[in-house]
This record gives structure tokens, sequence and C-alpha cells, in this order.
């Protein structure tokens, strides 16, 4: 079988898997980042339970490994109760785990903008929630914004562990067509290809618009 | 480069041969010009200082001569032989990075900001290159090191790190390894601009040292004017990659010719 | 429901320690084959050969932009169609090795390329030889600010072992899989490996960042 008539035949079905994980790596982006977030900002409170809950979920996600974390999530969960379809464990999983690493991030963030913008900031009596959100996380969006980048590789490629609770993203895929073809270096050299496509196409230069954006508006675009 | 390079000797020959001999050596990067046919020579045992306003193109010089930079056009020659070139087939052609690093040998350099090499002691680094270029045994450049770190006043800083060292006992340290070499010609680009004032002192006095007790070639550029009229054999004012003036220290500032070199000596002195 | 049974931990948890010895072998090995490909990498991408160091750079942007789990599967599968078996062990290495020398050799890269340009230049002035500048100047500079991010890696590449149960190497993931199985329970077989994770990642992570402040200071760097 030529790789035209390989690309022909399954190339829906990758299309479809593809169409999977993009869905997954959207859901569990927009959950990591709120997670990452609302960690950080847990980790600069000032109670002390606050604090211990943000790092105590920041050690365990970053302490254990993705896979372990989706099949504690996925097999073990339910005997508490909590079954989850396998679509929502795998992006929720993925999303809580790329979450703990970007509240680190988040964290560092907020504390590379320097003291005097505190300052400033109290000097003109602003709240705290406002101090925060108007005078201090402009800033530190433009210094985390490249690394994020990364973690969003990083999470596109998490994604595709979730084939092993049988989630039909590319990478279940690619496997189910190994499986009846036998034609590995088809099915999962055009998966990687495809990856590849995914994070230097759409991710990387997705994340640039965004960090041109985001300096414009501290207008140092 | 389509130069005809037949016009260049493939060595220099004679008695009165100089150490270094720039002819007409041009160096740009992309449309900038920072050197316009350059020709400078220097004697052996000549202390040359080059002086000029910021981006004359001095350090540039002595990075080409350091083999820091390439050439645009033009031949370097140090004791008659070609630096930048070498002869192959009875042409001048690019030198390659063996010949360089053979010619090398004939060159050292002291930096502005010491570039010593930090997790090394002050012995460490006078006595790397002498045991891994020159082959000395470790004994043998230990001596060497001791005696040249004992000449620039600092056999009490041995064993330590430069982190540990003021910046004008770094420099010291850093003339040291390059007279651990023993170099034809050693480079001074602005020895002392990142020192601290009250150690230029150590660091002129080494260099004075050098001049009247040994026979050095030297090339140095400087600000400090008064050392400069006090140390030279020669001082050459550059002005846009080219030589503006040149003469005697005294030729120099006691009667200098070029309006230029007028205006550049009083801004300097006004500065002062 | 809810019944956690310490007898049965008890009974799986030398098998379970048994796998964790497995897993510590397939990261050590991982990584070490890691440090030395990726310096491979970084030096190839300082040639003078454009060429070359796109190539490389283009390598290694593809191994750190697609997923582990579908080399390992990859470098697994693709052999046999053409005649060559290797085992579990070798492809999983040889995957885990070739993801983790993308991302050591990025972080060699930062280190070297943040060694101050005047010590290259204190070296040719020198005339010590390519060699020598790399391995006794610019490497022992490089590596205090490369260190922070080869820990992080090693850690990484700890995590990362569990992948290779999918190809059958025995580690931990694999054993509790196999337990589970067995047993049809899951509860405890999976809580022990992420808390044998958290046991040995933890301490790593400090453990490395006490290593690299020593290393800073006795280069005489801080
Ligand atoms: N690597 C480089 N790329 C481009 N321009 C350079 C480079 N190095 C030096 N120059 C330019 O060459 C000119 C001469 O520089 P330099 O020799 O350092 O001057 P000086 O030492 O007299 O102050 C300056 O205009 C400088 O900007
Ligand atoms: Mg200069």
């Amino acid at each position: 079988m030529s790789y035209i008539e390989f690309l022909t035949t399954y190339g829906p079905r990758l299309m479809t898997g593809t169409l999977i994980t993009i869905a997954l790596t959207v859901l569990a982006g927009l959950l990591a980042v709120a997670i990452a977030f609302a960690a950080a900002l847990m980790k600069l409170s000032p109670s002390m339970v606050v604090r211990g809950i943000a790092t105590t979920y920041i050690e365990i996600f970053r302490g254990t490994s993705l896979l372990v974390q989706l099949y504690w999530i996925f097999f073990v969960l339910p005997l508490f109760g909590i079954t989850l379809e396998k679509f929502t464990a795998g992006y929720i999983t993925v999303g809580m785990n790329l979450g703990a690493y970007g509240a680190e991030l988040v964290r560092g963030a907020i504390k590379s903008v320097p003291r005097g913008q505190w300052e400033a900031a109290l000097a003109l009596n602003m709240s705290p929630a406002k101090r925060m959100i108007r005078i201090i996380l402009p800033q530190a969006i433009v210094v985390m914004l490249p690394p994020w980048g990364n973690l969003f590789i990083e999470l596109l490629k998490g994604t595709a562990l979730v084939s092993l609770i049988a989630v039909a993203d590319l990478m279940f895929q690619a496997k189910q067509i190994n499986g009846s073809t036998f034609l590995s270096a088809q099915s999962f050299g055009t998966a990687l290809i495809i990856y590849y496509i995914v994070a230097r196409f759409g991710i990387t230069p997705s994340m640039r618009w965004l960090e041109r954006r985001s300096l414009r508006m501290l207008g140092r675009g | 480069m389509n130069e005809d390079m037949s016009k260049y000797p493939l060595r220099l020959e004679g008695s009165d041969k100089p150490m270094v001999r720039f002819m007409n050596v041009t160096k740009s990067y992309g449309d900038l010009v920072v050197l316009d046919s350059l020709d400078l020579d220097v004697a052996e045992g000549e202390m040359v200082t080059v002086i000029g306003p910021s981006g004359s193109g001095k350090t540039t010089v002595l990075r080409m001569l350091m083999t820091l930079e390439t050439i645009n056009g033009g031949v370097i020659y140090v004791d008659g032989e070609p630096l930048t070139h070498m002869e192959k087939n009875g042409v001048l052609v690019p030198a390659d990075a063996k010949h360089m690093r053979r010619m090398r040998a004939n060159i050292g350099m002291c930096f502005q900001h010491f570039n010593l090499f930090p997790h090394m002691t002050a012995i460490e680094n006078c006595m790397e290159a002498p045991v891994h270029v020159l082959g000395l045994t470790r004994k043998e450049a230990r001596e060497r090191g001791l005696e040249l770190l004992a000449l620039v006043g600092l056999e009490e800083k041995v064993d330590e790190h430069p982190a540990r060292l003021s910046g004008g006992q770094q420099q010291r340290v850093a003339i040291a390894r390059a007279l651990a070499m023993r170099p034809k010609v050693l480079l001074f680009d602005e020895v002392t601009s990142a020192l601290d004032p009250e150690v230029i002192g150590e660091v002129t006095n080494v260099i004075r040292k050098l001049v009247s007790e040994h026979n050095l070639t030297m090339l140095m550029v400087t600000h400090q004017m008064g050392f400069a009229r006090e140390i030279s054999d020669r001082i050459c004012l550059f002005y846009r990659g080219q030589i503006e003036e040149q003469g005697t220290p005294d030729e120099l500032f006691g009667n200098p010719q070029r309006e230029r070199t007028q205006q550049f000596l009083r801004a300097v002195t006004e500065a002062m | 429901m809810f019944d956690w049974r310490w007898d049965f931990v008890w009974e799986i948890l030398p098998r379970l320690i048994w796998a964790t010895g497995n897993t510590l072998i397939a990261a050590l090995l991982g990584y070490g084959i890691a440090m030395v490909l990726g310096l491979v990498f970084a030096l190839a991408q300082r040639t003078p050969s454009r060429i070359l160091t796109m190539v490389v750079r283009e390598l290694v942007e593809f191994i750190r932009s697609t997923p582990l789990v579908l080399q390992i599967f990859f470098i697994f599968y693709v052999g046999p169609q053409f005649g060559i078996r290797l085992s579990p062990w070798v492809s999983g290495m040889a995957a885990i090795g070739l993801h983790y020398a993308a991302y050591l050799s990025e972080v060699y890269r930062g280190g070297i390329e943040a060694v101050p340009r005047g010590q290259w230049e204190a070296a040719t002035a020198l005339n010590l030889s390519t060699a020598r500048t790399y391995f006794r100047v610019i490497i022992p500079q490089a590596l205090p600010t490369a260190l922070a991010g080869m820990g992080n890696y090693l850690v990484g590449i700890f995590k990362d072992t569990p992948m290779l149960s999918v190809i059958g190497v025995a580690e931990l993931m694999h054993t509790a899989n196999a337990i589970g199985s067995e047993s049809y329970r899951f509860l405890e077989p999976f809580t022990l490996v992420g808390v044998i994770f958290l046991a040995i990642s933890l301490p790593t992570a400090w453990l490395i960042r006490v290593f690299e402040r020593r290393v800073r200071r006795s280069l005489g760097m801080n």
C-alpha cells in the first residue's frame, strides 16, 4: 500500500482523532490556566490553611506522573463514588496536572514584578484586589506568556496519554490503525507529524501573537 | 574579497623588518567600514599607544591582531610572517585554523574586563595554557606562574579565585597569565578603564616595569593620556578607522599638527 | 466502595518495591543516554555548518513537540516492520533517552550561551584548543546555569517512566496494572504507586537544589 493510499484510507480517521486531541487540548488548557491562577493566588494568601491547600495540590500533581494520576482518577475515583466519563476524566486530569506546573509559573511571574509597583499601588490607596488585577497581573502576564507557550505544548503531548483509557484521540486512532494494518511507520509516523504541526503551526504562533498583543498593551510593542 | 594578492610579499625579510605590520588592512561590519586601508608598523621592542575617540576602531586593531576578528582586505604580518594569510603554491591565501593557531603563539592580550577564568585560582589561570598549549609540565608551569605573579606583586594571592580579588588584582593576574605564554607582542585594550581610580596605579606600574625591564613589543589602547605620554615610544591617534596623526609623545602632545588631534586632545584635557 | 485493605497492601508491597528498582534503573539509564546525546545535539548546533545546525535544531523541535508515548510506540513497532526486533527495554530506553536528549540539549545550549563572550576570547588569546576551551573553560562555567534544568529533567524522566508500561517494560505502573487485573483491586496498587512517586521525587528535587548550591560554591561562583 503506498503512502498516498494509506492517507486516503485512514486520513479521515486520523483527522477525527486530531479533532478530539484539539478539543482535549483546548479544554485542558482552559482548566489549567484557571487552576494555575487560582493556586498561585492561594499560595500568596496570608492564611496558612489556604496556602497549605494550594501547596498540597501543586506538590502532589508535580510529584507524581500524569499517567499515574490518570489511572487513579479513572479507576480509583469511582470507588469513592465519583465516576467521570473517560473524555471528561481525560481533560480534567491533564488540566489539573499542567495547572500545577502553571501555578509555579504564575507565582514566579507575580513575584518578578518589582516591589516598587506594589508600593506605588498601595500609595494610591488601591484595594488588594485592584492592586493585583489592575497593576500586578498585567505586568506579570507579559513575563509568563513565553513559558506558558512551552507548557501548552507539554499539555498537547499530555493528552496523548488519554488514549490509554480509550478516548479516541489521535494517538488512539494511530494505535488502532497500526493494530489492524501493521503499518507502524505510516500510522505512528503520520500521527507524530500531525502532533508536530499542531504544536509548531498552531500553538506556537498563537502564543507569539498573544505575546505581541500583551506587549502592545503595556506600550512596549 | 577579490583582492589581487600579488602586491603583498610572502614574508618580510631583512634585519629592519617590523615585529608587526598592518598592510592596507580593511575591516567592515556589513556596510560600516571600521578600518580603512590601515598601514601601521610596530618595531621590535617598541611600545605604541593608540588613542582616539570612542568607536574610531582602536579595539578592532588589537582584536584583528589577536585573530579575534577576521579582516576584509590587506595582510597583517607578525615577525615577518603573514598572520591573516599563509603561503600556498607561491601565493597568499586566507589562513586556515592551523596556521592561525601557530601564529597566535606570538601574541598575548589583556582585556578591559580581564576575562579571567572564574572557576580557576590565580595560579591555575596562569598555568592552564602553558600546560595545555605549550606542553610544559605542571611543575614548570607552576614555577613560571609563581614567578610572574611575584612580578605583578601578587605572590600572596596565588591560590585565590578571581571573585575574591579586586579589579586591579584581577587585571594583574591577567597580565601574568598573558606573559606566561612568552608572547613576542603583548596587547593591552583599555586595561584600566574598568578599574576604580585608586587601583589604576597598581596596573600601570606593572606595565611600566614591563617596558623598562623587558624587551616586549607592546600595542596599547588607553584613555590615560598622561600615562601614554610617559611610557610610549610612539602615539597613534585614530579617527574614523584611519591614523589621523602619529609621532613621538612629545611631538603629538606638544605640537599636534592636525586640527582633529588638537580637538581630541583639548576635549580629553578638559574632561580631566 | 471505599475499603482500604492493609493486608493487601503488605501482600503487594514487595512486588511494587521490586518494580520501583526497575523504574529507577530505567530513569537512570535513560538519563545517562540523554545527557550524552543531548551534548551531541547541543554541540552540533554550534558547528560552523549552517545545514547541520538547522537540521539538528528542527529535529530537537520535533522531538520536543511530539508525545513521548507515541515515540515509544513508534520506536518499538517500526523496527519489526523492517525486520529489526528491539526488546521493550531497548526501545524504551532509546525513546526516553532521545526525548530527554532534546530537552537537555536546550539546557546545555542555554548554559553555554550564558558564558560571557570574553571567556571565549581569553581562551583564544591563550591559544587553547577548541576541545580544551569547551571542557576546561566553557562547560565548567555553563554547568551551574545548566544544573537547575538538568535536575528538573532528572525528576521529569523518572516521572515519565510509567509510559514504558505501554510496551511491557515491567516498571511500577506496569506492575500495578498487573496486580489490578489479577486481583480486581485498583485502589491499593494505584495509590501506592502515587505514594512511591511522591516519596522519591520530592526528596530528590530537594537534594538537587542542595547539590546545585554546593557546585556553585565549589566552583568559586555564587
Ligand atoms: N561585532 C561588531 N558588529 C558591528 N559593529 C561593530 C562590531 N564591533 C565593533 N563595531 C563597530 O566598529 C567601530 C569601531 O569599534 P571599536 O574598534 O570597538 O572602537 P574603539 O575601541 O575605538 O572605541 C564602532 O563603530 C563599533 O560600533
Ligand atoms: Mg575599545
